[in-house]
């Protein structure tokens, strides 16, 4: 059993929790970039979560969950004390930027894209540069005002903007009109990293390309095993096909197939997915997450 | 009882049509009456050809004599003695190429039914609550074993039985290998024979660590310097899935056989009680002709899908087992056979809508001796289809060989070592199973487990 040792409820709708688990092992040997495989109890499934910190000497590491369904529902309601019947990794490899040495990183202009609860995983890469002295810019988009999270954490390593969907705090839109923005205003980078959302790191994408400017995207597709047993994760990128949860799950955002890997995730998750699943063999996901019905 | 010399005493087996809709074991297995009667027709030959057939060279006719005599205890001891999992050989190994291909009842008539003999005696031996002995003593030497399928598992138990304190480390959650991943319920069933045996190695002092991926969690060095083992045993098999390259490989109902299989066994979705989701298709296409192949079609079957079984090659080079060709066809599974797969087919929401084949046909032997198929010009038809699953085969994961340094493999990824020792280019570190020979089989892993625990032990000793 992995116990948890600290929770803390960020946001309440979406529900979204942050978590510190004992893991000694993987504390021991992560590096910013990688991911987990997390089962809640001894029925649970395989759930991929990003690293979002650790703490080498306390042997611990910290997730940041986002409850979108059956399984990380079933988390939300483990509290401290309780544990994970297991969390498997660091799978996946480190962020490359990170193996550069600190004098390139310091003569870099680098940039954070972060959406939604990928704001999370973008947290360990601005505090491994703060702390290495490399400044860097972060870009963080939400909702709306509540489902800002991380912002004192942020602030303390990085230059922060905000920008919410809906104006409620911060800039007013989406993060490619904050980007956009920062480059009128003269703002220049030569890499940036986009975390969130698929159709986020899609558009940025789109943006960044026309702007000439570098970008490294974390892919999150369907996992099962998350050591390259099974190819779920498979996605296209220059043309070849990877596995995301060996190859990744950075890949330069420029060169992948994001139409394919959004049409993948519907495999079993979105409400067609599930609804195809559904009228073509009956109830084979009973997730009772409240999406389908 | 009854007994034809000249035939196996038939076992009894689920009826076709009931058990394809159920993932209830296929073949019940052999009683004791009938047991006895198939020992019967042993001829206890002076120079015994099936245990040249076998990989790890089971004394049969000594223990099919105490079977006949009504001793499984003995019958137990003997194949103890140079097999730790019994209850799964019987099961799963191809005994028309080893033992039973070689048995000279086999000349004139049908070979002595050993396989289902040595299932019957692990079998009952379990009921009856024998167990393997853990050792008197033990000697305080560490060693770790990586994987957790029958190569690690053997090499585990055997390293335990000499007073070695040993490690293994699984990356998945749940020990077994392909045993517990891979191999379907209706054909070893999960908690009754897997986990049984498993227990017998625990039983032994083996300590299992599941969610250790090593080469990611820790390393082959880290665990020799940091943790205090002498030496290692590699047992990580083969498991990279294999596709073909051709268009629309990655349309939605594309699977690899690893996933559909895993999300079956390891994650039991074929159980309505599951949270994982597998899709059930209505026609799904396999596509190889190897164990794999049968184990994704028959589990496609029984959820309620036409399968068709497409394979380059004619019958006779199916690579599957011959009882599991056999019980796929009695089952109702389709055979396809030199038929290649081209293109897979997808409709506008990018569903995968059929396949497109080329017919086949064999041309002249290569040099392994196995006639090689050719496309047939202008002969390509389509399969509608709603799923397709790659049984392509598999190949050693790159990992551990990656992040260790001086272990050496060759030009397939595979991991070089002595087949009679274990022994790999780095010091300390042995190997066997699939992740030194590429996908093979239960026994020939199991084999290499008890080679490296030999050669462990005389590497501790040297
Ligand atoms: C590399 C990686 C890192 C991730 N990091 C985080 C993180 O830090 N925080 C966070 O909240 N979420 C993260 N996710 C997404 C998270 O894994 C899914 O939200 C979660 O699996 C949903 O499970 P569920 O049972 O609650 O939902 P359901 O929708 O009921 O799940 C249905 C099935 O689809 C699979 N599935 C659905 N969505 C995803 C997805 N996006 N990725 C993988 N499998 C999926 C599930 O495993 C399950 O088998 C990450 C995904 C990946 C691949
Ligand atoms: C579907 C299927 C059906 C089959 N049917 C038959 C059959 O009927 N008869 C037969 O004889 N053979 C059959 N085989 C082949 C047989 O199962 C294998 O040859 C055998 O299991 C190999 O054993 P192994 O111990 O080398 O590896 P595996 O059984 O593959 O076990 C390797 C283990 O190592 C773990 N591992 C891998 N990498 C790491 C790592 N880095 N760190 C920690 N752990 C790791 C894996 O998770 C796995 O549990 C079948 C195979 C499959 C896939
Ligand atoms: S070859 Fe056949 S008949 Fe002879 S000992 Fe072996 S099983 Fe018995
Ligand atoms: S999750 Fe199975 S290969 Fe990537």
């Amino acid at each position: 059993m992995f116990k948890i040792l600290e929770k803390q409820v960020l946001t309440e709708s979406p529900v979204i929790f942050r978590m510190v688990v004992e893991a000694p092992r993987i504390a021991k040997s992560c590096e910013p970039g990688q991911f987990l495989i997390v089962r809640a109890d001894k029925d649970g499934e395989r759930v991929p979560l990003t690293i979002c910190d650790y703490d080498r000497d306390k042997g611990t590491i910290e997730i940041v969950i986002q409850v979108i369904g059956a399984e990380t529902d079933k988390m939300s309601r483990l509290e401290e004390g309780d544990g994970f019947a297991d969390v498997v990794g660091p799978l996946g490899k480190p962020s490359d930027l990170l193996e550069l040495p600190v004098e390139e990183l310091k003569k870099k202009k680098i940039l954070f894209v972060a959406g939604g609860v990928g704001t999370a995983p973008v947290y360990p890469q601005a505090k491994w540069l703060h702390d290495h002295g490399v400044d860097c810019d972060v870009i963080i988009g939400a909702k709306n005002k509540d489902l800002v999270i991380m912002e004192e954490k942020f602030k303390d390593v990085c230059n922060l903007t905000i920008t919410t969907d809906d104006g409620s705090y911060g800039r007013s839109g989406m993060v490619t009109v904050a980007l956009q923005d920062l480059w009128n205003d003269g703002v220049r980078w030569d890499h940036c990293v986009a975390i969130g959302p698929m159709i986020m790191m899609k558009f940025v994408c789109k943006l960044t390309k026309e702007l000439g400017i570098h970008t490294v995207v974390s892919m999150n597709p369907i996992m099962v095993d998350g050591t390259g047993m099974c190819g779920a994760c498979r996605l296209t990128v220059d043309g070849k096909v990877r596995f995301a949860c060996v190859d990744g799950p950075e890949f330069d955002g420029h060169l992948v197939d994001f139409d394919q890997a959004m049409a993948r995730m519907k495999l079993y998750r979105t409400e067609e997915g599930r609804l195809y699943l559904r009228e073509k063999e009956g109830a084979t996901h009973h997730g009772g997450c409240g999406n389908c019905d | 009882m009854e007994v034809d010399m000249m035939k196996k005493v038939p076992v009894r087996e689920q009826d076709p049509k009931v058990r394809a809709t159920n993932f209830e074991e296929v073949c019940l297995g052999y009683n004791k009456e009938e047991a006895e009667a198939e020992a019967s027709r042993c001829l206890n030959c002076p120079n015994p050809k099936c245990v040249e057939g076998c990989p790890v060279s089971i004394k049969i006719p000594q223990f099919i004599k105490a079977v006949k005599e009504g001793n499984v205890g003995e019958a137990y001891r003997v194949i103890g003695e140079s097999s730790s999992l019994p209850a799964i050989c019987g099961r799963v190994c191809p005994q028309e190429t080893q033992c039973e291909g070689k048995c000279v009842r086999g000349i004139k008539g049908e070979a002595v039914s050993i396989g289902k003999l040595e299932r019957y005696v692990a079998d009952t031996a379990r009921e009856m609550g024998i167990k393997p002995a853990p050792p008197e003593s033990k000697n305080g030497k560490k060693v770790a074993v990586i994987g957790s399928g029958p190569s690690g598992l053997t090499c585990a138990g055997d390293l335990a039985k000499m007073g070695y304190d040993v490690t293994v480390f699984e990356a998945l959650h749940e020990p077994g290998g392909v045993l517990t991943y891979g191999i379907p319920e209706f054909r070893l069933p999960k908690e009754r024979v897997v986990a049984k045996e498993i227990d017998n190695v625990r039983a032994l002092g083996v300590s299992i660590e599941t969610d250790v991926v090593v080469g990611k969690s820790v390393t082959i060095d880290s665990l020799m310097k940091d943790e205090g083992f002498s030496a290692v045993f590699v047992g990580s098999g083969a498991g990279l899935p294999k596709f073909m390259n051709i268009p629309g490989e990655q349309a939605l109902g594309v699977f690899s056989a690893n996933e559909f299989l895993t999300r079956s066994n390891l994650m039991k979705a074929f159980s309505e009680e599951s949270n994982t989701p597998i899709m059930r298709p209505k026609k799904a296409v396999i596509v190889g002709g190897g164990n794999v192949a049968m184990d994704a079609a028959r589990t496609a079957l029984r959820m309620g899908a036409e399968v068709h079984v497409v394979y380059r090659r004619s019958e006779a080079e199916l690579p599957a087992r011959v009882e599991e060709v056999h019980h796929a066809k009695e089952e109702g599974i389709i055979f396809d056979l030199l038929t290649n797969p081209v293109e897979i087919l997808e409709n506008e929401e990018g569903w995968v809508r059929g396949i497109r084949c080329i017919r086949m046909e064999l041309g002249e032997p290569d040099e392994s001796g196995r006639r090689s198929p050719v496309a047939v010009e202008g002969s390509e038809f389509e399969i509608e289809c709603d799923a397709v699953i790659m049984s392509l085969g598999t190949s050693p994961n790159p990992l551990i060989a990656s992040t260790t340094e001086g272990l050496d493999v060759n030009r397939r990824g595979c991991i070089v070592a002595d087949e009679s020792s274990g022994k790999s280019s780095k010091d300390g570190v042995f190997a066997g199973g699939d992740a030194v020979t590429g996908a093979a089989t239960v026994i020939l892993a199991m084999g290499a487990g008890k080679a490296g625990a030999k050669g462990i032990d005389e590497y501790m000793n040297a």
